[in-house]
């Protein structure tokens, strides 16, 4: 048999299907007659919906892989109920950004055939993050992932702002990429190996001897926790977040917000409780002190902010935090929590940026919080999915956004972690403000100038199914509650 | 004479990593040192890795420095690229200039 020496290739079928596509699309666009405006924009569109197609049929083939524990490229890569469900939230969130950006792209001049194909490289960057199971492979994840987003923050390339937004994320993503790999060499030189599963079996075993782990392995795990919160932005790592979110495209922003934020914490929880698990006791004062910072930080630098997208940076910035309460936790019933919350999460940012990309006064976007004054008005159905998004955001029960929440705080009061649950709620109150104060523009200002209407139908249809499952959430959560517990409880076999 | 062990190898790769790192956060003056000092932790870090590889009589640490390298040099290609188009709207690659949003 001429096959029988190649690796077992079945667990990593969604991303060679993924980078074949990709690879033959960019071969598409690059030999495509080019120069003409009209041309170039024909292009774009072909490849941008062939991409989304992609990136819809993708999550069928990792769902094909769903409810077993499959090893791949000798312990390199693994796939199991986590690292699936994580990934059809990835798949998700970048094919709603993707159908979102088509039109913004095209109006503003962006209309290259770039902007897709580097997607969907981000994208499965993003995927191989997921199901690392060895700090190589983590790392040429992280990196797949961040080369294409810096591009892609630069992506409006004769705008001074989101060429800065690229260098801002670029020099400081490279940094925290220097500081992880500085914490992988310690591990990999006081634990002898970089495979997740064995690292585990050795730390496990330092553990329970009598000398305990070594300094260099404490290190290590320092340098490589503070490159994962600046990979979520989670505070004192937090100071590209604000400056990206506002220079980069809206649409782009819609992308950073959700699918790379959502890998990185499905990374963490991964890198976390798999091979440092048994070392929980070194970590939890930290993951503590992150969240609680990110939360406070998050609540209260956003409340004086004029920039919708500024806003946004500092809403998913207190968001990190919450989902990293349910990491101090360390269990199952916290690492289920924060799936629960990211995948409402999604849906709650997926339906607020849509309904920022509709902000445009005569065909050009427009981005201060005021310009929503009177959309009541103007547009009762955006104002009235915006405020479907901002009171689940706020936690307004019965919207999902409450649900999201509650999970994390059950689980943090099971683990009796009190104080953080209370700075949690009264963060989450104070943060409540300035969404609530979004409302109180929509409906009780008068709007000076009304916005252009029509909202493109890709937009308005994005807004409403992300406001419908924001909605109807209460009706039915058991469905996501339970495929949550399956795949959290992934991490925790052995 | 003195012998090189493991720990001497380790303390120039420390002290190359910090000086990456202060030399990111201290410059105020261009922004390819930025660059530069990126590539000398990446460096430090290659560095760590190969001692500790033939310390443990173990490849695995090699075949990470020959990743990060490759990773390295896309990693500058990027970053100059993205620098070129930030010159040509700001005309002025000092640190200080990059400054048209305040954090």
């Amino acid at each position: 048999m001429p096959f029988e020496n190649l690796p077992d290739l079945v667990p990593v079928l969604p991303e060679i299907f993924l980078a074949l596509v990709i690879m033959s699309l960019l071969m598409f666009g690059v030999f495509q007659r080019g120069g003409r405006a009209e041309t170039d924009v024909n292009t774009f569109r072909v490849i941008s919906w062939m991409a989304v197609v992609t990136l819809i049929v993708t999550p069928l083939l990792v769902l094909s892989l769903a409810g077993s524990t499959l090893i791949g490229f000798g312990g390199l890569f693994i796939s199991d109920p986590f690292s699936v469900f994580c990934k059809i939230l990835v798949l998700i969130g970048s094919a709603g950004s993707l159908v979102m950006a088509r039109n913004f792209l095209e109006e503003h001049d962006m209309a290259r055939f770039e902007y897709p194909v580097l997607v969907v490289f981000a994208t499965l960057g993003m995927l191989m993050m997921i199901s690392a199971n060895d700090l190589i492979s983590l790392y040429m994840g992280l990196e797949m992932q961040s080369l294409s987003l810096y591009v892609i923050a630069a992506f409006r390339r004769d705008d001074t702002r989101s060429t800065e937004a690229g260098l801002k994320y670029f020099v400081l993503g490279a940094v925290a990429s220097g500081m992880f790999l500085y914490g992988a060499s310690l591990i990999y030189g006081f634990a002898g190996t970089t495979n997740f599963t064995i690292l585990e079996q050795v730390l496990q075993r330092d553990t329970q001897d009598e000398y305990g782990q070594s300094l260099g392995i404490i290190f290590g795990i320092v340098f490589i926790l503070s490159a994962l919160a600046f990979k979520v932005s989670a505070v004192p790592f937090h100071m590209w977040t604000p400056d990206v979110y506002e220079g980069a495209p809206t649409p782009v922003t819609a992308l950073f917000a959700i699918a790379p934020k959502i890998a990185a914490l499905a990374l963490f929880m991964r890198v976390m409780v798999g091979p440092f698990g048994d070392l929980i006791s070194e970590w939890r004062q930290i993951i503590i002190f992150i969240s609680v910072g990110s939360m406070l930080l998050g609540a209260l630098a956003a409340i004086n902010q004029r920039n919708i997208k500024r806003m946004m940076a500092y809403s998913s910035i207190s968001h990190v935090g919450f989902a990293l309460m349910g990491l101090a936790v360390g269990h199952d019933s916290g690492i289920r929590a924060i799936l629960v919350y990211l995948t409402i999460y999604l849906f709650m940012n997926i339906g607020t940026f849509a309904c920022i990309l509709a902000m445009r006064r005569g065909g050009v976007m427009v981005e201060a919080i005021d310009e929503l004054a009177g959309l009541g008005k103007t547009h009762p159905l955006m104002a009235a999915a915006m405020t479907v998004f901002m009171f689940s955001m706020a936690g307004i029960p019965p919207l999902a956004g409450f649900f999201g929440k509650l999970y994390i705080f059950l689980s943090v009061i099971q683990a009796e972690l009190y104080l953080l649950a209370v700075i949690g709620v009264l963060t989450s109150v104070v943060g409540s403000f300035y969404y609530l104060r979004v409302i109180r523009l929509m409906y009780f200002e008068d709007p000076d100038e009304p916005l252009d209407r029509p909202v493109s139908r890709e937009i308005s249809l994005i807004a409403t199914l992300a406001g419908l499952v924001t909605v109807l959430f209460f009706l039915y959560p058991d469905f996501l509650v339970l495929s949550a517990a399956t795949a959290s409880s992934a991490l925790f076999l052995n | 004479m003195l012998e090189i062990t493991i720990s001497h190898y380790l303390t120039v790769a420390a002290i190359l990593f910090t000086l990456g790192i202060v030399g990111i956060f201290l410059n105020r003056k261009n922004v390819i040192i930025i660059l530069m000092s990126v590539e000398l932790m990446l460096l430090a870090v290659n560095l760590n890795l190969v001692a500790f590889s033939s310390h443990l009589n173990d490849l695995v640490g090699q075949v990470f420095a020959m990743f990060i390298l490759t990773v390295a040099a896309a990693e500058a290609a990027v970053g100059l690229a993205i620098l070129v188009v930030f010159f040509r709207n700001r005309g002025s690659i000092a640190v200080e200039d990059v400054n048209m949003m305040k954090g």
